[in-house]
């Protein structure tokens, strides 16, 4: 891996770290309490309280600390429910027949026209604002993102005639899917996953500014917003850290996702040695394969992966 | 005449899939039509056709990747019955592939001795140390060291890869290699290299070659008996000698005379 | 009189310091046909998209590559744009891939002849359609507005060779034009290869990995392995009587192949 390449991998964990921490501090460890409203309302950044308070003299230090924790759950959580989901219906979509694939590909399509939040909102109508339930939405509408990309990532690994090759070495289907559908397709799909997390976040913190995620006394970073939005130029700090915080989570992930779609890269692999990505090309050996000694070698090939 | 190994009996197959796409250029709807050949112990088969001939039709069946409409594929004299598990693992045992691409033949997300050993594990012919063993013994068969097996696909050439295929197609054993365009892809020094070497491991395995091909030379280096396809008909069969030497069909003379020449 | 490509020590390396072609230099004058030959690796391909300015992001040409008199090696796009199509024009082994599959074909064969002979309306028309006969494609008027994925393979690379042909360019570039085609096919479209070029004049470059089918097309052949240029000159020579070694095992390779087809018709198997 080139030095350039790991940048963006290292930052976006270094980002995403710096959040994973404040929210395992939360857990064992609080400036203050979530109730405790002593601090005067909107006390400035200080020694006391490091970020300020807020309108009701609640410690911003510790909600943005809670938020985090709020932040990484909904995230990780839309993820897990998202990708499962997601996953489960594409392998389901690429196996099936044509008329059942082009039924559950319209089906897709339609959720993913859905905006996340109309979808969300829906929900909450239904069932009550709750952290859980904004999790569900945004998982369900993940699921629907991530069904189609595995759809089409399956299918193109089902073509290839490793897949047969194992089939008539007796695989059953089920093995196949375990030991060469999903490690193929996992790559692209984590670089996805990876995106889909940072969206999520923003989801979150979408419906909570709108009064629709957890209800109070949440601390996540959109009522964070919702709540400083009036004394915003009064007392910045109340608006700048959530914000902020957002910021970090958000672009760390999307770091994190380039670094992992580089680091995935086949072509840069195929630079390396004699083999490549690229099917059906002529190809032969570049040194001693009357001998068959599998010495890696290094085979020009262009930046396409193709023999030269 | 001794039994036939394999073999299609009066084969005839429709094109799946939507209507309206799914005819052939002169308007019949038949990927194949009456296909009758067999494979003989010890007598390489070669089948020669163009695109659209339906060779890729005829190596799935042969393969047991799908069944005919209309007649029987046999194997060891017996009609081939997909859905009979235990008799299917017999006949993959037994009949094993070779494909064209040795880019798209080998996963690239698995270790070489994980790829040569699936059909071990997955037939249940062998497993733990015996696996190993074989897999070994393969590689080694196929002029790869046996340290190849901890080693990628990426880190081999083209011909190094379809050496890793064979590898993995004789370590259960079988009496049928089904070899779809095997050294199309490859450079002409690799092969004649890689054709040696089928020769030279069906002779010391016990193997019969059936041998899907455009390429008359290649059939001719390698195969005793000849089919010949031609949209979705056999149109000539018999002894390579006999059907190159003397062809009845014009379209063989045909792809005989298309064959570029080396000056003298 | 310029040779219509002259190619001086030609050096192609990647970014990260990897040589792929190491000094190659060869000249294909006027009606001239040369022949380069190579497998995998030799850089054969890479000379051929050096001399249309087409190499990929991420390798440098170094050396002097002058097409019609002109230096393409560090040429702009401008200067690039006016040497391809009207000097230099190629056909690749993908026809799938070299034509537009949203485009029909006589669209795709118009496009140059409106861009470097200026041609509109109905003459572009004319144009087209004796492009189109002129490849020997048959039922011309259907050919003209059918889609690429209409047609068959031998006839998409008709239409490659008609597009290249278009604006009668001084040299063609061939690379593995028929390696993808069927061989009843790939005779058919070296036979127009041959009498097209011969009736224009134009000179052939030709590119290939299979020595027989080079060896029908060209006058003089280069050799090319890991890069280097091993062995030169009239083919027939080269052939009956290789020098190099790597030659020497390609042609040991075909006769190889060759023998055992000949051995065959002979029936004695």
């Amino acid at each position: 891996m080139s030095a350039r390449r790991s940048v963006s991998l290292t930052t976006g964990a270094v980002l995403v770290g710096l959040v994973v921490v404040a929210a395992v501090v939360s857990l064992v460890w609080l400036p203050y309490s979530l109730y405790d409203t002593s601090g005067g309302r909107l006390t400035p950044p200080g020694a006391g309280h490091w970020l300020g308070t807020d309108t009701l003299g609640r410690d911003l230090a510790t909600q943005l600390l809670i938020g985090a924790r709020i932040a990484l759950a909904t995230g990780l959580g839309a993820v897990l429910v998202g990708g499962v989901l997601g996953t489960a219906i594409g392998l389901a979509a690429a196996f099936a027949r044509p008329w059942l694939d082009d039924t559950l590909s319209a089906v897709l399509d339609i959720v993913i026209a859905f905006p996340t939040l109309l979808v969300a909102m829906l929900l909450v109508a239904a069932r009550g604002a709750s952290l859980g339930t904004a999790i569900v939405a945004i998982g369900l509408v993940m699921a629907a993102v991530v069904a189609r990309l595995v759809r089409i990532l399956a299918r193109r690994v089902l073509r290839q005639d490793y897949v047969t090759a194992a089939r008539t070495s007796g695989t059953t289907w089920a093995r196949i899917v375990t030991e060469h559908v999903l490690p193929n397709i996992w790559p692209t799909l984590a670089v996805n996953l990876a995106l889909q997390f940072g969206l999520a976040v923003l989801a979150e913190a979408s419906l909570s500014y709108l009064g629709l995620g957890a209800p109070p006394p949440n601390a996540s970073w959109g009522r964070m917003l919702q709540d400083a939005q009036q004394t915003a130029f009064e007392a910045p700090a109340g608006v700048l850290a959530p914000g902020l915080a957002l910021v970090v989570l958000v672009i760390g992930a999307n770091l994190f996702a380039d670094g992992l779609r580089d680091v995935a890269d086949p072509t840069r692999r195929g630079r390396r040695a004699g083999g490549t990505a690229a099917p059906g090309l002529q190809t032969g050996t570049s040194g001693g394969d009357a001998l068959g000694t599998a010495v890696p070698v290094a085979s020009p090939v262009d930046p396409d992966g193709r023999p030269a | 005449m001794s039994a036939a190994l394999l073999g299609l009996s009066d084969v005839g197959f429709r094109y799946p899939g939507r209507s309206g796409r799914s005819r052939r250029a002169d308007g019949s709807a038949l990927a194949l039509d009456g296909v009758s050949f067999a494979v003989q112990p010890g007598r390489h088969l070669g089948i020669v056709g163009e695109s659209g001939a339906g060779k890729t039709t005829v190596l799935r069946m042969l393969l047991g990747l799908a069944s005919p409409d209309t007649g029987t594929v046999t194997f060891d004299g017996a009609p081939l019955d997909l859905r009979d598990r235990a008799g299917i693992r017999r006949f993959r045992a037994a009949v094993q592939p070779v494909f064209q691409d040795p880019y798209s033949s080998l996963d690239p997300r698995q270790r070489v001795d994980r790829i040569v050993g699936e059909p071990l594990r997955s037939l249940g012919v062998a497993g733990g140390s015996e696996a190993s063993d074989r897999v070994a013994a393969a590689l080694e068969d196929v002029g790869l060291g046996a340290d190849a097996g901890r080693r990628w696909p990426h880190e081999f050439s083209g011909g190094q890869r379809q050496r890793i295929a064979i590898a993995r197609a004789v370590v259960a054993g079988p009496r049928v290699l089904v070899a779809d365009e095997p050294v199309s892809a490859l450079d002409l020094t690799t092969r004649v290299v890689v054709l040696e070497l089928f020769e030279r491991l069906a002779e010391e395995h016990g193997m019969t070659i059936v041998l899907v091909s455009h390429d008359l030379a290649v059939v001719a280096r390698l195969c005793a008996d000849t089919v010949v396809l031609r949209g979705g008909r056999v149109v000539e069969q018999g002894a390579t000698a006999q059907v190159l030497a003397t062809p009845a069909s014009g379209y063989t003379r045909a792809l005989l005379d298309a064959v570029p020449r080396l000056p003298r | 009189m310029t040779s219509a490509i002259t190619v001086t020590d030609l050096r192609i390396a990647t970014d990260d310091g990897t040589t792929l072609v190491d000094g190659v230099s060869f000249a294909v004058e006027d009606g001239g046909r040369l022949g380069i030959v190579g497998e995998s690796g030799s850089g054969k391909s890479l000379t051929a998209l050096a001399v249309l300015g087409l190499l990929p992001a991420g390798l440098t040409a170094t050396g002097s590559v002058l097409v019609g008199g002109v230096e393409v090696v560090g040429a702009s796009e401008r200067t690039l744009r006016g040497v391809r199509g009207s000097v230099v024009a190629p056909v690749f082994q993908e026809p799938m891939t070299a034509l537009d599959p949203l485009m029909r074909a006589g669209d795709q064969i118009a496009e140059p002849l409106r861009r470097h002979r200026g041609l509109r309306g109905a003459a572009v028309r004319a144009a087209v359609r004796e492009a189109v006969t002129d490849v020997a494609l048959p039922e011309p008027d259907r050919v003209v507005r059918a889609f690429p994925w209409e047609l068959s393979g031998g006839q998409r690379q008709r239409v490659a060779i008609a597009m290249a042909l278009a604006c009668r360019p001084r040299v063609l570039i061939a690379d593995e034009p028929t390696t993808a085609l069927d061989v009843t096919v790939q005779a058919q479209v070296l036979d127009l290869l041959d009498t097209t070029v011969a009736q224009r004049g134009t000179a052939l470059l030709f590119i290939s990995h299979d020595l027989p089918v080079v060896a029908r097309t060209v006058d003089r052949v280069l050799v090319l392995e890991s890069g280097r240029a091993v062995e030169e000159g009239p083919v027939r020579d080269v052939i009956a009587a290789p020098t190099h070694p790597y030659t020497q095992r390609l042609v040991g390779s075909a006769r190889t192949l060759q023998d055992a087809l000949d051995a065959g018709r002979r029936g004695t198997r």
